[in-house]
Parts: structure tokens; C-alpha cells; sequence
């Protein structure tokens, strides 16, 4: 995924603006409704993943064949016991999405933190030691970006089998050389500056700077940058499970059940969209706020002129 | 320059040949590829019998080697399944995907590079409006999500399209446009953004000051010295289009290589998902070398004076 520094959202206000920065300049270029709509949207799918068992009125594994394919509940032959419906053998919809958003949060955090903390070592590495060290990390950046994303995510998922433990560390070694790129090219130009010169010649070493000096600095990159891979990571955790090779296909997952849906999209429409917009929301969610993150965090992204 | 290209050239060609050995390791990264290829009913004597037919019971580095050989004379190995040469069935699909990735390729620039150029000419406008939006829209839904949701509504609802397969022209309308879906946000924002960069600079207000029509100064002048980004970004996406179709070909039943991965997966045929990983890859790499060397056309300075 490209990280592009533009702000959803930006509204276009001229810069030139003489008033104090920081609160005031937020509120004039960063739309206040994009922040809540993704707030919202995320603490949504956080609540549902976290509250789950209350928030769901019925057991995501309770099957009953008698009230397959049942409509939602405000269609002809819908029922307010069902209000999302049921699928193919009788389990209700609406309990499963709200049981799904487990999975598409725990692949997104899981592999983004995994990503990101491979990322940061090796990037620290190159960057801060170069020579050999820079150019092996480099060439192996190289090798693991050639391969397509999607390609390189589903081979692996086939050959290691479907588990969620299997689907963090895909993702993560997938995603790492993108981190280890970003934070390569960060230390390269922070170890020209003063500050990083002034602590090597008052005779701190190297752990003392990369922990106090360039840890602080690139954390904010490496942060937005990672809410932008979580997102990718929920769309292509569920094209995964389309796939069927995410997580186990009892397990209740996004991806599972636009897979199940997809067979009876003829009949029953609803079986594979209302997953498809919680994975939407939830990727929504992450980027508006991932948005308003990179907006707060890094001046440069302000365009301010 | 010249220097420069050769430095590229064995950066790719040391990229390529890592591509190999990642693929050679990646299927046999869980110790015994008999297990991951073979049904799991298979018994014990089979997966032995396999093990020494496939060669998997050699030293790993003799096996390397033999790989190696055997790629350098134009073998990419033969299907297990269907017993035919995997690059003959890649090849065979290869026209489908390619046409694919183009129409959609073809359709995302149209509407991200316009609707981009037109959000940066008119900040507050209804384009850039719209350029946020569809940066919003296309970054967070599955794409092969809209691709069900296309074919509920426009093949089985209102039979405008048909449900699935390659038959002629009408056929690529929806996976085409689903393809487009995938990348038409992130290039709408990044023209947005490189245009804003570039409309500030003092040669736009000399080219408005002649009087040349906004029009013109937009798409002529602006937007050729805002080409480097879009173009990488045009690159590396069809790059993505032609191994990472593998959801969107299944969604739509499209005959090309993205379907040919997901049927080679579920008949577990690891040897043509090397041969599809390896082939795809180097198509990647050619094409990311082919974009770096085209700066050199499309900016003579071949400087990021703008980037930065």
C-alpha cells in the first residue's frame, strides 16, 4: 500500500492564517465530522469485539434448520428475532457479524504490531549501521516486495493452513519491509542531524541514541503509517477468508461469511453484504482516524505553505 | 546515467534471483512439502513414494541447485495436477489478465487523474469533495465486496450483465470496474496532492500570465511536471493487478491467472503456484525497472526537486 501524505478530509482552507497553531489551526483545516464518524466507527467495532457476548442476542454457533434463510427482519417473512436474518442452516447474522469483528481486529492489530516492531528493528539496523548490514536488509526488502502483496499472502495462507495465529504472521512478514523502508529512510537523514552529532560526540553509544534520539522521532511515522496497513490488513484478512484461507471456516469471521454468502447470493442477498459493510466500517473507521492521526502528528501533512 | 541504469539493472537482476530462492523456500517452509500438498488421508508409504519422486528427500541444497538448472533452461516446472507444463497454463491465461488489469488500469486513471487535476485546480469545489471521497470510499471497502454487490444488483436483479465468465465485452464491465475500485483512490489523491505542489509554482503563473486557457495550463503544463508520482503509482498497480487479482477473478470467475493461483490452490498444486509466484514476480520487477527508467523521459532533469 502506498502512504500518501494527504489528509482525508483536508479542507481546503488558504494557508497564510496568523493565528497561534496548534488548536486552533487543527479546527480550521481538519474537518471536526471526520474524527467522530471514525471514532465512532471504530469504537463500534471495538465494543462489539469486546462486548460481544453480551451485545449478541444469540449463541453465533446455534444452528436450526428449521429457520434457514430467514430474511431481515423488516422483509416479508422477517422476524424481529432475527434482525439481520440467518443463514444457510439457521445461525443468525447479525450475532455473527458482531462475533466476526474479533477476528478482523485481532488480524490487524496482531500483524500490524508484528509488522511494525520487525519493521522498526531492521529499518534501525540498516539506517543506523549501514554498510553491509544496509545492504543485505535491503536486498531482502527488495526480494519480499517483488513478490505481489495479495499473492505472496494468500500462497502462504495456503501452504500453512488456516489458523489466526498463521494469519498474524503472514501479514506481518509481508508488511515488514514497508516499515523497514519508511524507518530506514527516517534514520538516514536524523543521523545528519545536530542533535544526533551532539549526542555522539558527548560519547553516548549507539543503544543510548537509537532508544532516546530516533525512537522518539520516527514513532509518529511508523504509528500513522501502521493505522493505514490495519486497514488493509481487515480488507485483505477478509478476501482471505473468501477465500477460505483465513481462520477455521466455523470460526465466525467476515471473510467466512461473504464466502458462505457468495453460494447464495441468488436468494439470500444478505448473507454476504451486511459482513461486507462492517469490514467497510471497521476499515473506515481506522482510516478516518488514521487520518486525523498523521494530521495532528506530522506538521507537514497540514500543508501549510 | 548509464551508471546508473547498469546499478539498477543488477539490483533487479539480484531482486529476480532472490525471488527464486524465497519461492523455492516459502513452499518448503514447513519442513515437509508432502504434507502441505498431499490429501491429508494419504498414507504413510504414499507421502514417502512422493517425497522421492518429487525429489523433496534430497539434501535442500542440491534441490536448490536443481531448481535453479532447471529455470535457467526455461522450465518453471510441470503442473502435478493436470500433468501440462505450468508456463503453457500460465501463458494461456495470461491474455485474460492482462486485458483485465488493463481495462481497470485504464478506467482508475480516467477517473483518479481527472477528478484528481480537477480537485487541485478548484480546492473547495465539488471535485475535491468528490477526490476526498473517493480516497475515503476506495481505501476502506473490499473491492471484491463491491464486486458481489455489482453482480446482486446488475446480473442477477436488472440482467444487465452477465454473472460471470469472459465472453466478449460486456463481461468486463464489472470486474473491470471492480478492478478500478482497488486503486482509483489512491490515485486520485495522490494526483490531488502532487498537483496542489505543482500549481504553486511560479512557471503555472507564467503560463496563466500569457494567457493560455486554465485548461491547458492544467492538463498540459501541470500535469506532465506531476507525472512522476501517478506514473509509479500506475506502475506498481498493474504490477498488483496481475498476481493480486486472485479475489477479484474468483468473484467474477475470470479465466486468467489470479483464478488459475486459486484453482492450483485448492487442488494443492504447489508446483504451479511456484511457477505463478516466481512468473509474476519478475513482471513486477521488469515493470519497476521499466518505470525507473522512464523518469529519465518524462523529466529530462531526473531530479525530485518538486518531491521534496
Amino acid at each position: 500500500m502506498e502512504c500518501i501524505s494527504e489528509p482525508i478530509g483536508q479542507t481546503e482552507a488558504k494557508s497564510g492564517t496568523s493565528d497561534e497553531p496548534g488548536r486552533q489551526l487543527l479546527r480550521r483545516r481538519f474537518p471536526g465530522w471526520t474524527i467522530v464518524v471514525g471514532l465512532l466507527c471504530l469504537t463500534a467495532a471495538v465494543g462489539a469485539a469486546v462486548f460481544a457476548r453480551y451485545l449478541a442476542p444469540h449463541d453465533p454457533f446455534e444452528q436450526d434448520l428449521s429457520r434457514a434463510l430467514l430474511p431481515p427482519m423488516w422483509m416479508q417473512g422477517g422476524s424481529p428475532d432475527f434482525p439481520l436474518g440467518t443463514d444457510y442452516i439457521g445461525r443468525d447474522v447479525l450475532s455473527r457479524v458482531i462475533f466476526g469483528s474479533r477476528v478482523s481486529l485481532t488480524v490487524g492489530l496482531g500483524g500490524v504490531c508484528l509488522a511494525s516492531v520487525l519493521g522498526m528493528f531492521f529499518g534501525l539496523m540498516a539506517g543506523y549501521l549501514g554498510g553491509w548490514v544496509d545492504a543485505i536488509i535491503a536486498r531482502v526488502v527488495d526480494i519480499v516486495l517483488a513478490v505481489p502483496y495479495v499473492l505472496f499472502v494468500v500462497v502462504m495462507a495456503s501452504i500453512l493452513g488456516p489458523s489466526l495465529g498463521n494469519v498474524i504472521l503472514i501479514f506481518g512478514v509481508a508488511d515488514f519491509p514497508l516499515f523497514a523502508r519508511l524507518v530506514r529512510g527516517e534514520v538516514l537523514s536524523l543521523k545528519e542531524s545536530q542533535f544526533v552529532e551532539a549526542a555522539e560526540c558527548t560519547g553516548a553509544g549507539p543503544w543510548w541514541i537509537l532508544w532516546t534520539h530516533f525512537l522518539p522521532n520516527i514513532i509518529g511515522t511508523v504509528v500513522t503509517m501502521a493505522t493505514f496497513e490495519m486497514a488493509a490488513m481487515v480488507l485483505w484478512e477478509a478476501g482471505l477468508g473468501f477465500l477460505g484461507l483465513s481462520v477455521s471456516p466455523i470460526i465466525p469471521s467476515w471473510g467466512n461469511m461473504m464466502a458462505e454468502g457468495r453460494d447464495y447470493l441468488r436468494t439470500s442477498w444478505w448473507l454476504a453484504t451486511f459482513p461486507g459493510f462492517a469490514v467497510a466500517l471497521l476499515a473506515l473507521g481506522i482510516n478516518l482516524t488514521g487520518d486525523w492521526l498523521r494530521f495532528t502528528i506530522d506538521p507537514r501533512s497540514r500543508g501549510t505553505k | 546515467m548509464g551508471r546508473y541504469i547498469l546499478a539498477r539493472l543488477v539490483q533487479g537482476l539480484i531482486a529476480g534471483l532472490g525471488v527464486i530462492v524465497l519461492v523455492f523456500f516459502m513452499v518448503r517452509i514447513t519442513g515437509d512439502p508432502a504434507n502441505a500438498m498431499l490429501p491429508k488421508e494419504a498414507s504413510i508409504e504414499a507421502r514417502a513414494a512422493f517425497r522421492h519422486q518429487m525429489g523433496f528427500d534430497r539434501p535442500l541444497t542440491s534441490q536448490l541447485v536443481d531448481y535453479l538448472i532447471r529455470i535457467a533452461q526455461g522450465d518453471l516446472g510441470v503442473s502435478v495436477r493436470t500433468r501440462q507444463p505450468a508456463i503453457s497454463l500460465l501463458l494461456g491465461r495470461l491474455p485474460a489478465t492482462m486485458e483485465l488489469a488493463l481495462a481497470g488500469l485504464a478506467l482508475a486513471v480516467l477517473v483518479g487523474v481527472s477528478i484528481g487535476v480537477l480537485a487541485a485546480a478548484k480546492p473547495g469545489s465539488v471535485w475535491s469533495g468528490l477526490s476526498n471521497l473517493l480516497g475515503v470510499v476506495s481505501l476502506s471497502t473490499p473491492s471484491f465486496w463491491v464486486g458481489l454487490l455489482l453482480i446482486l444488483l446488475l446480473s442477477v436483479k436488472l440482467h444487465i450483465f452477465p454473472v460471470a465468465g469472459r465472453s466478449g465485452l460486456k463481461s468486463l464491465v464489472l470486474p473491470a470496474v471492480t478492478m478500478s475500485l482497488t486503486c482509483v483512490g489512491q490515485l486520485t489523491r495522490i494526483t490531488t496532492a502532487t498537483m496542489r505542489d505543482v500549481l504553486r509554482q511560479d512557471y503555472i503563473l507564467v503560463a496563466h500570465a500569457k494567457g493560455l486557457r486554465t485548461k491547458r495550463v492544467n492538463f498540459r503544463h501541470a500535469l506532465r511536471n506531476a507525472a512522476i508520482p501517478i506514473v509509479t503509482l500506475i506502475g506498481v498497480n498493474f504490477g498488483y493487478m496481475m498476481g493480486g487479482s486472485v479475489v477479484i477473478e474468483t468473484v467474477f470467475s475470470w479465466p486468467g491467472v489470479g483464478w488459475l493461483t486459486f484453482q492450483a490452490i485448492q487442488s494443492r498444486d504447489f508446483a504451479l503456484i511456484q511457477a505463478i509466484t516466481l512468473f509474476t514476480s519478475w513482471v513486477v520487477l521488469v515493470l519497476s525497472l521499466f518505470i525507473d527508467l522512464l523518469y529519465g523521459v518524462l523529466d529530462p532533469r531526473v531530479s525530485y526537486g518538486h518531491d521534496r
